[in-house]
């Protein structure tokens, strides 16, 4: 204050802080490095940390409202009972040592009969694989974390295609990336590198194509924007391939060398083979040898595959896989004219888009002079770049044909040969990794035993599905069941309505962790929150225990019977590993830290270091000692000792003496160690291992080295998926492992060793006369989810969603400024303020996402903005599609790997009476935390 | 002092480029951020868990759609803070001399133990860059966080404003626009940097890089050398042999 | 802009008092003793009150005394310096005139001259903001000069000179809503806010925050195009038309007196109200307004 006085020096020097505190931001999961600027023992100033791998330096607005955050009046106090009914949001304080007792008498005789009667569920933490050990510990089978309703489409398609994802698990090239294609995103995990990329992009004129139905954000700085109609984009990709490979346009060294592409295919209509790899007696898959012509194993070291001919063995004819797939997508059904209409993209304009791809990615080559090795040995004097480059996220994935989709995408960069090259796209470590290398999914429970294995993991045929002997499901989202074999990630959107329908069976007790599963990541959110309430003919509530753990005052809050109080970022231990979702940059390895940068003045307690009390009381295995005492006594302590295989832990640097790296003995000052560089630890890749992961000898020689794998493990690129035929062949009657007879259908249609595309299935269903339009919601960049809602400052900047009408419907229903609208879909009505836009998909209404809040939550005033005018369009969504008829409900899901389809809905708009509230209007929950202060002056202590 | 300077020693600002810029509020926090805990009063918030929140804010982000005569729209994100008008009609209506723009670098301040709260500079400001606080009561603006700048108390690589440290996309930048060599002059040069609302004589400082061409048209297209799979295929056997 | 109650009340008020200040300054109504202390009562309560309402608006009112200080460049500031200035010289004439039944002529017409000075002034804070294309006109100081001559001859008795100025006035603020209407922002466009004209035509679709700020409820203050038309009729017909009319169709005694000057203040207030209400700041095109 002192400079208010009189006019500031010309030069003004004042102080910044007492002390710079360098932690891991966790206003998204991001994971950006922050200075915490501390005076007076307060939080003064948050800014980015140069030297951090994942955002050098730079900030988004959510980082920098941290303060915000961290203060919140939102936060809870102390753990707390559940004392009215339900969604009351009545509740009293009680001790942690009661919290435990209670948690421990509804968990412990579950243990001891039925643990699977546990549903442990986490939503956005990355904490996975401790959190996953704690769950196998207690046995159940019943864990996953909210991938399945995130992007698992995403990421199961680029596991299985190629060993490694978009998401936040690689990176295009942007250093020299010429032509950039984005396929729906609005913001995703990686916000500030994408930022960052994008930045380096513009700096240097090169191209950004952004195909998205709506042009805001990052398609609104494309330099061409593709409008394209949702649920579209896998017909558009296999357009531009149908293009390429007309032309010849692709990779054929790339192919041969990187590829499944030669691998030989049964080509026979039917039998236990059909569409399976010619394999040798070891297994290996065969490819037709150039030399002579003769099959041979791929992965010989001198073989060189063709991608043309055929081989007949035993009255079946094999043809490399190339072939089927040069067939399938030269089909005129993928013609651009063929699919243009249904895309809304002119025919000229795929075209052009198909040239520039060719033309960048062939002739304007980059080569970097760096010698290196290939996996068979044959030494290669320069990198070779194909300078084009894809990033794409749920908007490709979040449909019930995403995994294809995405498959499909993955599929058009390997023809450009442009994944892990100079220009391309590029993992991050621990990536690239096969499914093969992936841990398989487990479900094998028994009272007082822990699991048999990790629950989540990557199958590759029908014989690892969890499935019991009478075929049903053996967990309670059915995963990796027939209803959706490859659901790596669990389904969390399934959990509550499975456990109240009590199918596949009943549970006892649902814990959750950090998911607003009673608000924004549920599916039809007002059925959800019946089904929360709902009770049985004792009156007992159908779901009987809930055990949530969350920081705030949260929707979800009110739904639960005992409430375990986490810290703010600021306040508490985690670690951001490499055995989890890593912070990796594609030429460095790196993981992090948070530590409590100001300790709590609550009675809260890091969620981790809660289970690590709760599993020792338990008596969990790993969680106690031989004589039955504590065995970590927070997370710290876990952090820093836990050793998953030996000598490697959750975090990789400053192992053994401070001075090893990856590999190394438990640590006891690593901490400290991580403190002092500034919260994290990072590693670059040597030189001649930067590029071609997969086949770099370099690379692998590395990664064992700094314990990514215990062995090297070449692979090569899956064009054609075998696994995806394997329960084909399950559906067309092969094999022991038989699915149900109504998903028959779908399987063989959806699960195609090569991506073909097929209507969303909600609008298959749906008549288009009735629902006319698509409705999607978008991220803003400056809010995550329902957390941003109780930040002072982000909340003025978005505090109500408007529904925004392209300018045709608009004039069309005569909406005019101010207006609102009944938006309606098969599954229930909904009503919001509307606003024009011009820049987005003629057929697509959108919103921005959990924006809408319930009155009560959040210490908001009951008529914050959030909860009379802001609006959730969760309540249109289903988890289950409209009856077809059959007697069924299917789910609104990918059939592969159980991805919510969010982005499938179809609804119709009229003109609503002006003015609020919006609908559904849902009954006030009790604030526990009482209410935010009237106003706000930070800042005015320093 | 509220005359103008007849001429700065440099001319500090910032130049935008809006071909860059996603719309992420990233400068619009940060600078609050910084803002409201250094240079003057807090920037405090009223109602803030209420029902019509509003705080004071330095620097805010609008999104325009703009129709071309042709083809679609398009959307342009646009922050925007106190261009530090070289004629700053701010300053000179200001009764209590709490306005005045910096001789040495240009910036304009206000200087809030003077200030009476007034409102006669905001009302002057075509671009609605000044905000007077609720709840201290006196005008507040962008700094151009003349406390960062020169802090000898911050690395010199960051003794640039918050905004433009936090901005993820590097899409604001800083410098001497009276310096016809500098970086954000060169910028400037390059890429027909602009001035908002020319016809208002304040001659801003700031400037902005407007948006590159979009949507341009192309007609390439990739000649279908193979019509058939069986034409491919020969095609590639030929091919492959020649690798 | 936002039609304050402060604000409206300090020009109204003042533009009166000071307008009567200028013709007690030049000894009309000729009045001395208690006559002319009763007179000089009301031009001060008006004068004085009127920058009292305009200090409620200051949200920093312990810095108010420092407003004089900028008179070279701010017309605020010059307001303030010769609102004070007038009063004091003004009470130089009162004092002298009432207590002591001297006319100090020459005290008086400076008195006369200064008071007017301060209404024009104040017109120069509006007129001088090229952000307000409706105030920054021409007429803008002619306006609130009229209305200080017109209202002043209404309370000092002066028929004649009430109706001439009135009618007048009448016909200016018509010209003036009229241009004003014509002018709108004057030339700036979003498209020139923005520069972004060149790509097209502009619209918005997204404001920087969702709720409210100082400068929404400040610059973009909306009134109805129909609401806005029956109150210029209404400030016509009350502030000028009438009274101009009872002044020169009446035998001018008390109780017309009166009722010409509460009609007078009402059309004025109304007027007033409208002159802020309907002015529109440039600012507002970043709010797509
Ligand atoms: N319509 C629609 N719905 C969607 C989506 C969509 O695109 N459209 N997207 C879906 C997707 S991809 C996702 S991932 C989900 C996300 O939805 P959720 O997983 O529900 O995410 P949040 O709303 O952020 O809720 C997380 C909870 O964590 C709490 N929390 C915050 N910080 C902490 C902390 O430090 N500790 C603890 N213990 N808790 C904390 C918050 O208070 C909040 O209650 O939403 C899904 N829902
Ligand atoms: N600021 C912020 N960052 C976040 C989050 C947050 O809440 N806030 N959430 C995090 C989480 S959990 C996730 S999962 C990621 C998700 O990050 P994104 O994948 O960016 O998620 P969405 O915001 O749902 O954006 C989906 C985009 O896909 C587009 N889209 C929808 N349907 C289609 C289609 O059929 N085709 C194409 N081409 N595009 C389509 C939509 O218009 C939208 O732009 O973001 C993470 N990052
Ligand atoms: S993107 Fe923003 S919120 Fe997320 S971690 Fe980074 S700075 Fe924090
Ligand atoms: S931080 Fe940068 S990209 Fe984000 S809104 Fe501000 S200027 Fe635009
Ligand atoms: S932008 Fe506005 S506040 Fe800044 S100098 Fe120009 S006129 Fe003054
Ligand atoms: S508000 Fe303050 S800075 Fe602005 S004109 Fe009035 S006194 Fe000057
Ligand atoms: S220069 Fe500083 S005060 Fe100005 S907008 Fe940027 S951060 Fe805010
Ligand atoms: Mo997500």
């Amino acid at each position: 204050m002192a400079m208010s006085k009189n006019k500031v020096p010309a030069r003004p020097s004042p102080k910044v802080s007492d002390e710079i505190r360098q932690t891991t931001c966790y206003m998204c999961a991001c994971r950006c490095g922050i200075n915490v600027h501390m005076q007076d023992g307060k939080v003064k100033y948050i800014e980015g940390n140069k030297n951090h791998p994942v955002n050098k330096g730079v900030l988004c607005a959510k980082g920098s409202a941290g303060i915000m955050q961290h203060y919140a009046p939102s936060r809870l106090k102390a753990p707390m009972k559940r004392v009215g009914p339900r969604g009351s949001g009545e509740f009293e304080e009680i001790s942690w040592d009661e919290a435990y007792d209670i948690a421990a008498g509804w968990l412990g005789p579950i243990r001891e009969t039925a643990p699977e009667k546990l549903a442990f569920f986490t939503g956005r933490d990355q904490s996975q694989s401790f959190t996953s050990l704690w769950a196998q510990a207690f046995g159940t089978p019943n864990y996953a974390a909210h991938g399945g309703f995130c992007s698992v489409n995403m990421a199961a398609a680029g596991i299985y295609t190629m060993g490694g994802a978009f998401w936040e698990f690689g990176q295009p090239d942007w250093d020299r990336t010429k032509l950039f294609m984005i396929f729906g995103v609005a913001e995703d995990h990686d916000s500030n590198p994408i930022k960052i990329g994008l930045g380096k992009l513009k700096e240097r004129g090169a191209r950004v194509i952004g195909v998205n139905p709506i042009r805001s954000g990052y398609n609104a700085i494309a330099d061409d924007w593709v409008g394209i109609t949702p649920g579209t984009d896998g017909l558009f990709i296999m357009a531009l391939i149908h293009e390429l490979i007309k032309a010849g346009q692709i990779d054929l060294n790339y192919l041969t060398r990187y590829t499944n592409a030669g691998f030989l295919v049964n080509c026979a209509d039917t039998g236990p083979d059909a569409g399976l790899f010619l394999r040798d007696e070891n297994g290996t898959a065969q490819v037709l040898d150039q030399a002579t012509g003769k099959p041979a194993p791929y992965d010989g070291k001198s073989v060189k595959p063709k991608l043309t001919g055929h081989f007949r063995k035993a009255g079946d004819t094999y043809r490399p896989a190339f072939e089927l797939l040069a067939e399938a997508y030269m089909s005129d059904s993928y013609a651009p004219e063929a699919v243009e209409e249904r895309c809304g993209i002119p025919a000229r304009r795929i075209r052009a888009i198909a040239a520039d791809l060719a033309r960048v990615a062939f002739e304007e080559e980059i080569v970097i002079d760096q010698p290196w090795t290939d996996w068979k040995g044959e030494k290669h004097d320069q990198m070779i770049g194909r300078p084009v480059s894809f990033h794409a996220m749920r908007g490709i994935s979040a449909h019930s044909n995403g995994f294809q989709t995405c498959r499909a995408l993955h599929i058009l960069q390997i023809l450009l040969g442009s994944v892990e090259v100079p220009g391309g796209f590029r993992f991050k470590p621990p990536y690239p990794k096969p499914p093969e290398a992936h841990p398989k999914p487990h479900a094998g429970h028994a009272p007082n035993q822990p699991l048999d294995g990790p629950h989540l993991g990557y199958p590759l045929g029908p014989e690892h599905l969890l499935l019991d002997d009478a075929g049903n499901p053996k967990r309670i989202d059915k995963a990796f069941s027939w209803e959706n074999p490859f659901s790596a990630h669990g389904l969390m959107h399934m959990v509550i309505s499975n456990a109240h329908a009590g199918v596949p069976y009943k549970i006892d007790t649902l814990f959750m962790y950090m998911a607003n599963m009673a608000w924004n990541s549920s599916m039809n959110t007002s059925s959800v929150i019946e089904m929360l309430t709902d009770k049985d003919e004792n009156g007992d509530y159908v779901i009987p225990h809930i055990i949530y753990s969350d920081a705030y005052s949260s929707e979800t809050v009110a739904y639960s019977d005992l409430i375990l109080p986490d810290t703010t970022y600021l306040e508490r231990h985690d670690c951001i590993s490499l055995l989890d979702r890593p912070i990796c940059e594609a030429e460095a390895v790196a993981d992090a830290i948070r530590w409590p940068v100001v300790e709590p003045d609550r009675n809260v307690k890091g969620f981790q270091s809660a289970l690590c009390d709760l599993g020792a009381k338990l008596g969990l295995p790993g969680f106690v000692n031989e004589d039955g005492s504590q065995k970590y006594a927070d997370y710290a302590d876990y952090i820093t000792s836990h050793e998953r295989r030996p000598g490697v832990g959750p975090l990789a640097g400053f192992r053994g003496d401070g001075s090893e790296s990856g590999r190394g003995a438990p640590n006891p000052q690593q901490i400290d160690k991580y403190i002092e560089n500034g919260g994290f630890w990072s590693e670059h890749l040597p030189d001649d291992a930067q590029f071609y992961k997969p086949w770099n000898q370099s690379y692998q020689d590395w990664a064992v080295r700094i314990g990514l794998f215990d062995k090297a493990a070449p692979y090569v690129f899956n064009l054609y998926l075998e696994p995806l035929r394997k329960i084909q062949l399950a559906a067309e009657g092969y094999g022991d492992r038989q699915p149900p007879e109504h998903l028959r259908a779908q399987l063989k249609k959806a699960m195609t060793p090569l991506p073909h595309w097929y209507a969303p299935f909600e609008q298959e269903i749906v008549s288009e006369e009735d629902y006319p339009l698509h409705a999607l919601t978008q991220r803003p960049m400056h809010m995550y989810h329902s957390w941003g809602s109780q930040n002072a400052w982000l909340r003025q900047i978005t505090g109500v969603n408007k529904l925004f009408v392209p300018g045709g419907v608009w004039e069309e229903h005569g909406f005019e400024d101010g207006d609102w609208a009944y938006v309606t879909s098969p599954h229930g009505r909904i009503k919001a303020p509307v606003a024009r836009m011009d820049g987005v998909n003629g057929k697509t209404l959108w919103t921005w996402n959990a924006i809408g809040k319930k009155r009560g939550a959040w210490a908001l005033s009951d008529d914050a903005q959030e909860a009379t005018e802001g609006f959730l369009l969760n309540h249109l969504i289903n988890e289950l599609l409209p009856p077809k008829g059959d007697g069924l409900r299917w789910a609104n899901s990918d059939p592969v790997t159980g991805q919510a389809a969010w982005f499938d809905l179809r609804v119709r708009i009229e003109k609503a009476p002006k003015g609020g509230p919006s609908e559904p209007t849902l009954k006030a929950q009790k604030s526990p935390v009482g209410q935010g202060p009237k106003d706000v002056t930070y800042g005015d202590d320093f | 002092m509220t005359s103008l300077p007849q001429s700065t020693e440099t001319k500090l600002g910032l130049v935008i480029d809006l071909d860059t810029c996603v719309g992420c509020h990233a400068c619009v926090v940060s600078c609050k951020e910084w803002n409201t805990s250094n240079y003057g009063t807090a920037l405090s918030d009223v109602d803030a868990y209420g029902a019509e929140p509003q705080g004071t804010f330095l620097n805010r982000v609008n999104s325009f759609e703009a129709m071309p005569e042709s083809g679609c729209s398009q959307t342009v994100h646009f922050p925007k803070s106190c261009l530090h008008c070289e004629d700053a009609p701010c300053v000179t209506v200001c009764p209590t001399g709490a306005s005045y723009k910096r001789e040495e670098d240009g910036i304009v301040l206000v200087n809030e133990a003077d200030c009476m709260g007034c409102g006669l500079c905001a009302w002057s400001c075509p671009y609605g860059a000044r905000e007077l606080d609720q709840i201290f009561g006196v005008m507040k603006k962008c700094t151009l966080c003349v406390d960062r700048i020169y802090n000898e108390n911050i690395p010199e690589e960051d003794r640039v404003p918050s905004c433009v440290r936090t901005c993820p996309a590097g899409a604001r930048h800083f410098g001497d626009l009276g310096d016809p060599d500098s970086d954000v002059s060169r910028l400037v040069a390059a890429r027909g940097g602009m001035d908002l609302m020319p016809e208002m004589g304040t001659k801003p400082v700031n400037k902005y890089l407007p948006p590159r061409l979009k949507d341009a048209p192309s007609d390439a297209t990739l000649e279908a050398t193979h019509k058939t799979p069986e034409g491919l295929f020969a095609w590639l056997d030929k091919a492959l042999e020649k690798l | 802009m936002h039609p304050a109650p402060s604000v409206i009340l300090f020009t109204t008020l003042s533009g009166l008092g000071f307008g009567l200040l200028a013709f007690l300054g030049l000894g009309l109504p000729p009045v001395t003793g208690w006559v002319a202390f009763v007179f000089f009562c009301l031009a001060y309560v008006l004068a004085v009150g009127g920058l009292l309402a305009s200090v409620t608006h200051l949200a920093n009112k312990k810095n108010a005394i420092k407003a004089f200080r900028e008179w070279r460049s701010s017309w605020l500031s010059r307001e303030g310096v010769f609102a004070v200035a007038s009063l004091l010289v003004m009470a130089v004439f009162a004092i002298a005139l009432v207590f002591f039944d001297i006319r100090l002529r020459t005290v008086g017409a400076l008195g006369a001259l200064l008071s007017l000075t301060t209404v024009f002034t104040t017109s120069m804070i509006y007129t001088q903001l090229k952000t307000v294309p409706r105030w920054n006109m021409w007429t803008t100081p002619p306006i609130f000069l009229l209305h200080a001559i017109g209202g002043g001859a209404l309370l000092a008795g002066q028929p004649r000179l009430a109706a001439v100025s009135l009618i007048l006035l009448g016909f200016l603020m018509v010209w003036a809503w009229i241009t004003g209407d014509e002018k709108g922002l004057g030339g700036t466009t979003m498209e020139t806010a923005t520069g972004l004209g060149r790509i097209g035509k502009l619209r918005l679709l997204e404001p920087p925050h969702s709720g409210q700020n100082y400068l929404l409820k400040e610059m973009a203050y909306d009134v109805g195009r129909k609401h806005a038309q029956k109150l210029r009729v209404l400030s016509l017909v009350f502030g000028y038309a009438l009274p101009a009319a009872l002044m020169l169709l009446f035998t001018v005694h008390h109780t017309t007196a009166l009722i010409a000057i509460l009609s007078h203040l009402f059309g004025v207030a109304a007027g007033r109200w409208l002159f802020f209400a309907e002015a529109a700041h440039v600012q507002r095109l970043y709010y797509g307004k």
